[in-house]
């Protein structure tokens, strides 16, 4: 039995939805920031990163730019607050675009926002790689029970859910499959 | 005191009766009832028999290194081991190499009372291997010592183990090689081989062994004398030792439980308890050293009994002290061995652990003979051994001050159940009899 | 991973993912902010009974760079001739709250008993023990030959790659060497065909077990075309020349001409071949300055990847729950 015939698990975002939510989303950043000019996407991994890649695809297009001087990954393992509580993470790739980061719109992409520690550890990594003019946040779900002083900028889809369920998102470049689902635990 | 052993079996033969009075051994068979009279009855049923073991190698410490172990807690842990008889070898502090020395460590053991304590004497003055002991003194002494040996240290200079060879001739003595060669091993901690190669650990060559032995048979063959050359380690010294019997060479030569059993994939664990000199060998030296003892090539097991302080053992494997302990594991390991095995009986046993022993040292004979047949009239020097128990070491039980036994949690067949000297029980139902500790 | 004492005890995919953390490390490191938190609150101690500044100074580099308290506890000499037991330093540390003990040691397996003996419960990180093993230095050995023979334009350090079919010479004092034990291990492990090049004096016995080829001849090895090769530094006391009669060969002379790597030897090495040491070099003795300072040596190289190397090891062995917690 797979996790995502699970019993007590139910979609609540198929395909088209996520595609929707991205593509709004993408318009959005492109509405604040006045063009993809000092824009720099840094998708943190692991499904943060094809996130923000199709962000910059849709801005790409929208733009008539090339997406990929965009984009960057961004990992936050080496700074988390957990790592004594969690069998030993793998460290994942980090990785700017050439123009770096300084004095650009850094906008953060991950696929859901639960506590904000990962968004916390994400800001003190950016912080010892450059200094950007402003930093932004998106996010495909954010399911609540935060525990720092952080929000998302741009949503793609508010869940609310209880501290016992889990939010599972699965996507093409990782996964094989776009599905966000709530799964009891 | 008399005792009436009931349906016990001597050397494992056919279930009898055995009577010990007075020191002696009164009756075997059908006689023994009839006369036991108010004999305390002992019920031996499924045990075997064997006259008191004889250990030629024995390190009990005493005097200069009392943390490790005394002549009196030596003796008990002897006793346990089913031994009625112990050589205390030389390598004390002061080194026994005086007639005073020898005589304080043969007063020590009638103190204690539990085993014969039999001084070894050094070869040279202070095992510095450079000048003679004064041998015949010690020879004469009220110690009658009639083993010499440097063991710890060779006699590596020819002319002094030529000299040594002859000398004892006077007194029917015999010298006990530490065979090693120095130069070979300077610095060695192991056997030099595949596992010392991955260990990084300096290697004792087997080569460093045999060159000794083949040199000694030959000095003893020149000479006419009496060799025993002490813990055979390698199949090369035990084809050599065969090759020298063949010729008639007047050479014997002792295993040690150790080299029966363990092998060097042990110092993997760099724990020092696997520390031992000469080092633990390959599994193809232990067959031959057991095929070796099977067919007499061997003529005795020795312990090698060397305790040592926690502090010498509780460190790296460089700093830490070479040996092991052995008496109360002794008959246990070469019953797993070699009886249970099916490679010898428990004769052999017999011979290779009492009378060849105390043959070699020259402690068969008068009133107070060692490894003698179970005979009427003979000294009731008797252990008696559960052949069919299984037991577990647990060196913390262990009567010798020190607890570096290296075989800690492992199982073995056969276990002492009884040991009497001179008809004077030391050890019942597997313990120390209390009114002799006391 | 609970402790790191041999490479030997690494599987290709522990191997591979030390490797790649490795790289991960070495990318920090070339930003103008070097530092991060990972082990902040974490106190790393370098245990060292041998002198060994540069190693010491490696390991400091990385556990600092990670954000962890370093101590360095210089315990020369003390041990194993007289003064405080390695247990009672042990003791020490485990009391002073040490949650991982970097231990250089004269004695073969003193990290062994460290780790296994019950003295205390940090992790163990060999740093060089006796002849034994030098597990980091086989790493960086590794980082080092994988960036440059397995490097392509997207994956410039190799990452996720082995060293598969790749031809090592390690070359020198191969008996007394835990450079050479470590690399044997690893690169084996990793896929590579080592061959170890010395005098026969200098091989130990046993070494027809080890997963290697041995020869005695350096030239032959030479012109078989090795993708690497290793210098192992000689130490003076075993050269010849009032050594005496245990010298382990005739003369300094004779061994360079022998086993040296010099400028000949050099030119007939493949184009894309390194040339690696683990130093400190004896120039002149096992490598001349030509080889030393060609381009293709790569000699610096290995020790800026030895901090990547070992922040890999310390994060790995620090930064998650303890195994015997979970």
């Amino acid at each position: 039995m797979t996790a995502a015939q699970a019993p007590g698990s139910r979609e609540v975002l198929g395909p088209p939805e996520i595609g929707r939510a991205l593509i709004r989303i993408a318009h959005e950043i492109l509405e604040r920031a006045h063009g993809a000019d000092d824009l720099v996407l840094l998708g943190i991994p692991t499904r943060g990163l094809p996130l923000a890649q199709r962000l910059a695809a849709t801005i790409g297009e929208v733009e008539g730019v090339d997406p990929e001087p965009l984009v960057g990954a961004l990992d936050v393992t080496m700074y988390r607050d957990d790592l004594r509580r969690h069998p030993t993470r793998t460290i994942g790739a980090t990785s700017l675009p050439d123009r770096g980061i300084d004095d650009r719109v850094v906008v953060l992409v991950d696929d859901v926002l639960f506590s904000g520690r990962t968004i916390r550890a994400a800001m003190d990594a950016l912080t010892d790689l450059g200094r950007p003019s402003a930093v932004q946040l998106a996010v495909l779900v954010d399911r609540g029970h935060r525990e720092l002083p952080i929000r998302a900028d741009y949503v793609g889809k508010n869940l609310p859910t209880s501290r016992g369920e889990k939010v599972a998102v699965r996507l093409v470049e990782t996964d094989g499959v776009d599905s966000v689902r709530i799964e009891a635990q | 005191m008399s005792h009436l052993l009931r349906g016990v079996a001597p050397l494992g033969g056919t279930p009898t009766d055995l009577l010990i009075v007075d020191g002696r051994i009164a009756a075997i068979g059908p006689d023994a009832a009839r006369e036991a009279g108010s004999a305390e009855v002992v019920d031996a049923g499924g045990l075997v028999a064997l006259p008191g073991l004889v250990d030629l190698h024995t390190h009990l410490r005493e005097p200069g290194r009392e943390d490790a172990e005394t002549v009196l807690t030596g003796s008990r842990a002897a006793a346990l081991g089913g031994y009625t008889a112990v050589h205390a070898m030389a390598n004390t502090s002061p080194v026994a190499d005086t007639a005073g020395v020898v005589e304080q460590v043969l007063r020590l053991g009638q103190d204690a009372g539990l085993v014969d304590v039999f001084p070894v004497g050094a070869v040279s003055v202070g095992l510095r291997g450079e000048q003679l002991a004064e041998l015949g003194a010690m020879a004469q002494s009220a110690a009658r010592v009639r083993v010499f040996s440097d063991d710890g240290m060779c006699v590596h200079d020819p002319v002094l183990m030529r000299r040594a060879l002859e000398y004892v001739k006077a007194f029917d003595g015999v010298v006990a090689q530490h065979a090693q060669e120095p130069r070979l091993t300077r610095e060695a901690q192991m056997h030099e081989g595949v596992v010392s190669a991955e260990l990084g650990l300096a290697g004792w060559p087997a080569v460093a062994e045999e060159s000794i032995v083949a040199r000694d048979v030959l000095l003893a063959q020149h000479v006419g004398s009496r060799l025993h050359v002490l813990h055979v380690s390698t199949a090369g010294s035990v084809e050599i030792v065969r090759w020298a019997k063949a010729r008639g060479i007047g050479v014997t030569a002792e295993a040690t439980p150790h080299h029966l059993s363990l092998t060097d994939a042990l110092a993997r664990s760099y724990d020092p308890l696997f520390k031992v000199n000469p080092p633990l060998r390959t599994p193809e030296d232990v067959e031959a050293v057991r095929a070796g003892l099977a067919d007499g090539t061997i003529d005795v097991v020795g312990t090698d009994h060397a305790p040592h302080t926690r502090e010498d053992k509780d460190c790296e494997w460089a700093a830490a002290a070479f040996g092991m302990t052995g008496l109360e594991t002794a008959l246990g390991i070469v019953s797993t061995t070699m009886v249970a095995t099916g490679r010898m009986t428990w004769a052999d046993v017999a011979r290779v652990m009492s009378a060849t022993p105390a043959r070699i040292g020259r402690v068969d004979s008068g009133p107070r003979a060692q490894g003698r047949p179970l005979a009427v009239g003979e000294p009731a020097n008797v252990t008696l051994v559960d052949p069919a128990a299984r037991w577990t070491v647990d060196p913390a039980a262990h009567a010798s001050t020190s607890r570096n036994s290296p075989y800690g949690g492992m199982e073995l067949t056969g276990r002492v159940v009884a040991t009497f000297l001179r008809g004077r029980p030391t050890v019942r139902d597997g313990a120390l009899v209390e009114a002799v500790v006391a | 991973m609970r402790h790191l004492l041999s490479a030997a005890d690494l599987d290709h995919a522990t191997a591979v993912h030390i490797l790649d953390t490795s790289a991960e490390m070495a990318k920090t490191q070339s930003r103008e902010i070097k530092k991060l938190p990972t082990l902040r609150g974490r106190t790393v101690v370098n245990l060292f009974f041998e002198d060994s500044t540069r190693t010491r100074i490696s390991f400091e580099a990385a556990a600092k760079r990670l954000s962890a308290d370093v101590i360095n506890f210089s315990a020369k000499g003390s041990s194993v001739s007289k003064g405080e037991s390695l247990k009672d330093t042990a003791l020490t540390l485990h009391a002073m709250g040490a949650d991982a003990v970097v231990v250089r040691h004269q004695a073969s397996g003193a990290p062994h008993r460290l780790a296994n003996a019950g003295w205390l419960s940090a992790a163990v990180l060999n740093a060089g023990d006796g002849t034994h093993q030098h597990p980091t230095q086989a790493l960086l050995d590794a980082f080092t030959v994988r960036r440059h023979l397995r490097g392509t334009a997207a994956e410039p350090d190799g990452v996720g790659d082995d060293l598969a079919g790749l031809r090592v010479a390690i070359v020198g004092d191969v008996l007394h060497s835990r450079v050479a034990r470590s690399n044997v291990d690893l690169l084996t492990t990793l896929g590579a065909r080592v061959t170890l090049v010395a005098p026969p004096t200098l091989v130990p016995v046993g070494v027809e077990r080890w997963p290697c080829e041995v020869s005695y001849h350096l030239d032959e090895v030479v012109d078989g075309g090795p993708d690497a090769i290793m210098m192992l530094r000689v130490q003076r006391e075993r050269m010849g020349g009032g050594g005496g009669a245990t010298s382990f060969f005739p003369s300094p002379l004779e061994y360079t001409r022998q086993y040296g790597l010099d400028a000949r030897r050099l030119a007939r090495l493949p184009e894309h071949a390194i040339v690696m040491h683990p130093g400190p070099m004896n120039r002149g003795l096992e490598i001349s300055a030509d080889a030393a300072d060609s381009p293709r040596a790569v000699i610096v190289e290995q020790v800026a990847n030895g901090v990547a190397v070992r922040m890999a090891v310390l994060y790995l062995l620090l930064a998650g729950e303890r195994e015997d917690e979970a």
